[in-house]
């Protein structure tokens, strides 16, 4: 179990400087750290690696204290055991494959370094590199030396900042099934940020949100990013509507209440949620979660049916995004085929279907 | 062409660029990799012999070398004999004045690496000895063999210091360029072309080298 409790200020010009203010645990296994960038997740990484020492608080990993402001301890990141895998991986460019992966065994003897770097190298399927230099390895040959060259000094705690992004998803894929294998085997605090959803699924046992340095939630992945309850959360979790709504009013019998959009152009029922009528809101909508219809929809069960008018339709590779004016501007999601088989194109009239539980309150 | 003169030179510049690379490689150090109060005055003094004339510098050291100076005074208690025009006393006062091109090179070489594997050599368990023994010198190399040749070149050159606290005792404290300058002084340019050429030449093809070492090795893992 690792306890971070920490707070660090940075100075900076801004009116309202950058506090980084996290108390949160992590427990064996796997948690993603998701959050906006600029959030303060490679600091809070950086604090518990000891690259960055935190104005006050305390870090520590089961009975050891990393980190402890009142008794004025740090211990220096060379002596806390954990790896670190950068954004950047970091690879030393002037050391083969072989010679990086063994950089962090130089205390072991000659016999157990070399059994080592070959059962890691086994495991991450770099055996046929070992002899190259970090130039001439392939975007996902590099990040497999970095966990491998992290992994091999069996860490009591694993950062990990983004170590996949740039690569396609099939490679991810493939390098997350053997992170995922390792961590069965041993089982140890595994802190994962990723701005990815792909990832987070494949991965997250839990989650924890940090936005404006702070950690805003901790759960499932599910509960967590498919409920925001920020603004800023809801935008990085891939929610392209965030509208401003008023709540109208309360029906606490039937679990909704029901909110107008953009100054009174048009009304949804929406979750109740803790928000006053007459508060100002906003509401959080998949562009994937609307459906479109091109005459008026009847026998649903979805409560939302706004008329509206294509505005733009543009193809981006798989999905087709749509721009609805219906009320307010809706961001809407559909495939290729749908497109197709409706004929969708700007200026036609279509009827936009939204569930009464797609819709997320944030502030 | 005085053989004497061009020998000794090549003595002090060589004697000179290893002892400042001992004195120049911690300094920088600390000037890249520390944050203190009192920083910028440690770099002024640094910098200033790049725009004091040599005779200021060559001056004060000529003060301090004489039997009256804080380091005269120490030399001649410790050894028995003066400091001021012997060839340790050209020594210090080269070092001295060669101290920017032996430390801005390697300041300018350690700024530019990649913090982030300092980092990473850290979390790996390295100490501050072994990350830079392993990571930064390796890569930092061109920005130590251009401070050595820097500074053998700049010392080489040198005038106004060597002859304010040199002078002009063959064997020990009579330079080449010493040479060149006495011999203009008796109107005899034919020796001086010799050797004036020949330093020429030698700063030339050392600049070269310097110059072809640093494109050639920093351009693969500066352009990342």
């Amino acid at each position: 179990m690792l306890n971070v409790k920490i707070r660090k200020q940075f100075r900076s010009d801004a009116a309202q400087p950058f506090v980084l203010d996290a108390n949160v645990s992590f427990s064996r296994g796997f948690t993603v750290l998701f959050g906006p960038s600029g959030a303060g997740k490679s600091t809070l990484l950086d604090c518990i690696a000891g690259l960055q020492r935190p104005e006050s608080g305390e870090i520590r990993l089961g009975e050891k204290v990393l980190f402890d402001a009142a008794g004025n301890l740090s211990l220096p990141p060379q002596r806390r055991e954990l790896a670190y895998v950068f954004q950047s991986l970091a690879l030393f460019p002037h050391l083969s494959v072989a010679q990086n992966t063994r950089y962090g065994l130089d205390k072991l003897a000659a016999s157990e370094q070399a059994e080592r770097a070959n059962t890691v190298a086994k495991n991450f399927r770099i055996e046929n590199l070992l002899s190259r230099r970090p130039a001439d390895l392939s975007g996902g040959e590099k990040q497999r030396v970095a966990l491998a060259r992290a992994l091999v000094t069996r860490p009591s705690v694993l950062l990990l900042d983004e170590p996949l992004t740039g690569l396609d998803s099939s490679l991810r894929r493939s390098i997350l099934e053997d992170l995922r294998a390792w961590n069965e085997a041993s089982r140890i605090p595994i802190l994962y940020v990723t701005h990815n959803r792909e990832e987070v699924d494949a991965i997250g046992e839990r989650v924890v949100t940090l936005v404006n340095g702070r950690v805003q939630e901790t759960g499932a992945p599910r509960a967590v990013l498919d409920a925001p309850r920020s603004i800023e959360l809801a935008q990085s979790a891939g929610f392209e509507n965030v509208l401003s709504a008023v709540v109208v009013e309360h029906r606490v019998a039937d679990g909704v209440m029901r909110a107008s959009l953009d100054h009174a152009a048009c009304e949804i029922e929406i979750p109740l949620g803790d928000a006053e009528p007459g508060s100002e809101v906003r509401v959080a909508i998949r562009a994937g979660d609307i459906l479109v219809a091109t005459e008026p929809p009847h026998f649903l069960s979805a409560r939302n049916i706004l008329p509206g008018t294509i505005v733009s339709v543009e193809t981006r590779g798989t999905i087709v995004a749509l721009q609805v004016k219906a009320g307010t501007l809706f961001q809407v999601h559909v495939t290729p085929g749908a497109v197709r088989a409706l004929d969708l194109s700007p200026g036609l009239l279509v009827w936009l279907v939204i569930k009464t539980h797609s819709c997320h309150l944030v502030r | 062409m005085n053989t004497e003169a061009l020998l000794l030179s090549f003595r002090l510049a060589a004697t000179v660029s290893l002892l400042l690379l001992a004195l120049a490689l911690p300094l920088a150090y600390t000037i890249s990799f520390f944050q203190w109060r009192g920083k910028f005055l440690v770099e002024s003094v640094v910098a200033l012999p790049l725009v004091l004339p040599p005779t200021v510098l060559g001056f004060y050291a000529l003060v301090a070398m004489g039997p009256h100076g804080l380091a005269g005074k120490i030399w001649q208690s410790l050894f028995g004999h003066p400091l001021a025009f012997t060839f340790t006393g050209l020594v210090l006062a080269s070092m001295l004045y060669s101290l920017p091109f032996a430390v801005q090179p390697l300041v300018a070489s350690f700024e530019s690496l990649d913090r982030r594997l300092l980092d990473a050599s850290a979390v790996l368990g390295a100490d501050r000895v072994r990350t830079f023994l392993r990571i930064i010198l390796p890569l930092a190399w061109p920005g130590v063999l251009t401070a050595l040749v820097l500074s053998f070149a700049h010392t080489l050159g040198e005038f106004g210091v060597v002859l304010m606290v040199g002078g002009n005792l063959p064997g020990i404290t009579r330079t080449v360029s010493i040479d060149i300058y006495d011999r203009v002084q008796a109107l005899d340019y034919g020796a001086a072309h010799q050797t004036a050429l020949l330093l020429l030449l030698v700063s030339f093809v050392v600049l070269s080298i310097v110059y072809g070492v640093n494109r050639r090795v920093w351009s693969p893992w500066l352009a990342k």
